[in-house]
């Protein structure tokens, strides 16, 4: 399928050189559709974070091209990419990375503001953001005050807020207990059914099972792959 | 499974008849331990010997209805109040095939784990869509409204969970014969090289 919103192609990065070298990833391929949740698994080390920063352009590859809605992250100036990031592309981080100053609507609406549009209209899609999650009257809170479940919401929140099209987390559901982790999943499955693109990475089978593929990563090579069914067959209903 | 046990425990809201028992099991267990309705009659048929139940007679539509004796309650209730027995591990295949995939030359364990993990995981991903199907609410986790719904999902989390359980206990065992394998390589006086081939 041409229409990826996130598509990588033999993707190698190589951290260090010389004795010290370090090959992360080698040569992977790799695509998230719209309506799709993709979950990455394997074992620490394997790769996961270093497919995830490059995806969303907080990395460079050594080699190989990554493009996002169409657009080649490689190729762009450092600004150019930071402007994506803000525009194109939600991060859920493991440590939910929330601005301990800034109330839950603030964060929320930060990355908006950034992008230049009215602190009115930011402050009004963050709410809805909010709400969309299930915290529209936590919206005045700091972080502080929240616990980590309620934490994680709000980052995914400011993840999924002004229409951004690829979100991509990283052990989103870490410290979180089995039912609060869930509701995350729910989330961010809800989020791709209306027609994002998600990448999920995870050490939690429950978790990846949400997932309509599920990637194992090994070395820096994709060793396996599950439900690799295209994604109009996974909408059916499942057929027991 | 204790097929006796269960259809006593539902005897035990009501007298019923063969079929109807089927039906309220599959209400709460969904299709995960299908019971055909031979097996259904023919444990009604000893529960009637054993004294547990009793026939009552035919409905408007001449089904034969049955009912729980006294002794079949005491039965029920001994049932609910003793733990299900973890003295005799009910024998689980695939630790049986891991261990003598470990011990017999040839066989490329690493294969056979990741073979495995994919298909529990694609498992786990058809019990994680019917999770999805019960609870629709995309927000919070819907709380099933019915008794029986409740049952059913109850049941999903279990395969969920078993699902899981092995999946880390796969990964676990590739971790483990990868280690072996590399202790295997470092030490220099063992020369090893039946097993080598099975870490991949
Ligand atoms: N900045 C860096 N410099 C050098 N090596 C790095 C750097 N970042 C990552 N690596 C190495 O790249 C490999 C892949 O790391 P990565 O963080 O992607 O693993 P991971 O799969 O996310 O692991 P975990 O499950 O522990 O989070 C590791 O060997 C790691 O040590
Ligand atoms: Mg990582």
């Amino acid at each position: 399928m041409s229409d990826a919103i996130l598509r990588l192609t033999a993707v190698t990065r190589v951290h260090g050189t010389g004795a010290n070298e370090v090959h992360a990833l080698r040569g992977i391929s790799f695509a998230a559709h719209p309506g799709e949740l993709v979950a990455v698994m394997g074992p620490s080390g394997s790769g996961k974070s270093t497919l995830l920063t490059i995806a969303g352009g907080l990395d460079q590859p050594t080699a190989g091209a990554v493009s996002v809605e169409g657009t080649d992250l490689v190729g762009l100036s450092p600004d150019e990419r930071a402007r994506m990031r803000r525009t194109s592309i939600g991060y859920v981080f493991q440590g939910f990375n929330l601005i301990p100053a800034l109330t839950a609507a603030e964060n929320v609406a930060l990355p908006r503001e950034l992008d230049g549009i009215g602190a009115r209209q930011a402050r009004d899609e963050a709410r809805r953001a909010l709400e969309e999650v299930g915290i529209g009257d936590l919206a005045d809170r700091f972080p502080d005050d929240m616990s980590g479940g309620q934490q994680q919401r709000v980052a995914i929140a400011r993840a999924v807020v002004g229409e951004r099209r690829l979100i991509l987390a990283d052990e989103p559901t870490g410290a979180l207990d089995t039912e609060t982790g869930e509701e995350i999943l729910r989330l961010l499955r809800a989020r791709c059914d209306t027609g994002a693109a998600g990448v999920l990475v995870t050490h939690e089978a429950r978790h990846a099972a949400w997932a309509d593929r599920v990637v194992f990563l090994r070395d820096g090579v994709v060793v396996d792959e599950t439900g690799s069914s295209p994604v109009e067959l996974l909408t059916e209903p499942a057929a027991r | 499974m204790s097929v006796k046990h269960a259809l006593l425990a539902l005897l035990e809201q009501q007298p019923m008849y063969g079929y109807q028992l089927r039906v309220e099991f599959e209400q709460r267990t969904g299709t995960t331990w299908p019971l055909n309705v031979g097996q259904v009659y023919t444990t009604l048929t000893r529960l009637e010997r054993d004294g547990l139940a009793s026939a009552e007679g035919e409905d408007a539509e001449g089904h034969l209805i049955y009912r729980i004796t006294d002794a079949g309650r005491d039965e029920v209730a001994t049932w609910f109040t003793t733990p299900v027995s973890r003295t005799q591990p009910p024998r689980d295949e695939l630790a049986i095939k891991l261990a003598l995939a470990v011990t017999v030359a040839g066989v490329d364990v690493g294969t056979v784990i990741q073979q495995q993990r994919s298909a529990t995981m694609a498992a786990l991903q058809d019990y994680t869509r019917l999770k999805r199907q019960a609870g629709s609410s995309t927000v919070a986790p819907a709380e099933p409204a019915e008794p029986a719904d409740l049952a059913w999902s109850l049941v999903l989390d279990s395969l969920v969970f078993g699902a899981e359980a092995e999946i880390r206990w796969l990964d676990h065992c590739e971790a483990r014969l990868r280690r072996a394998a590399v202790e295997r390589s470092a030490a220099p006086t063992t020369s090893a090289p039946a097993s080598e081939r099975s870490t991949r």
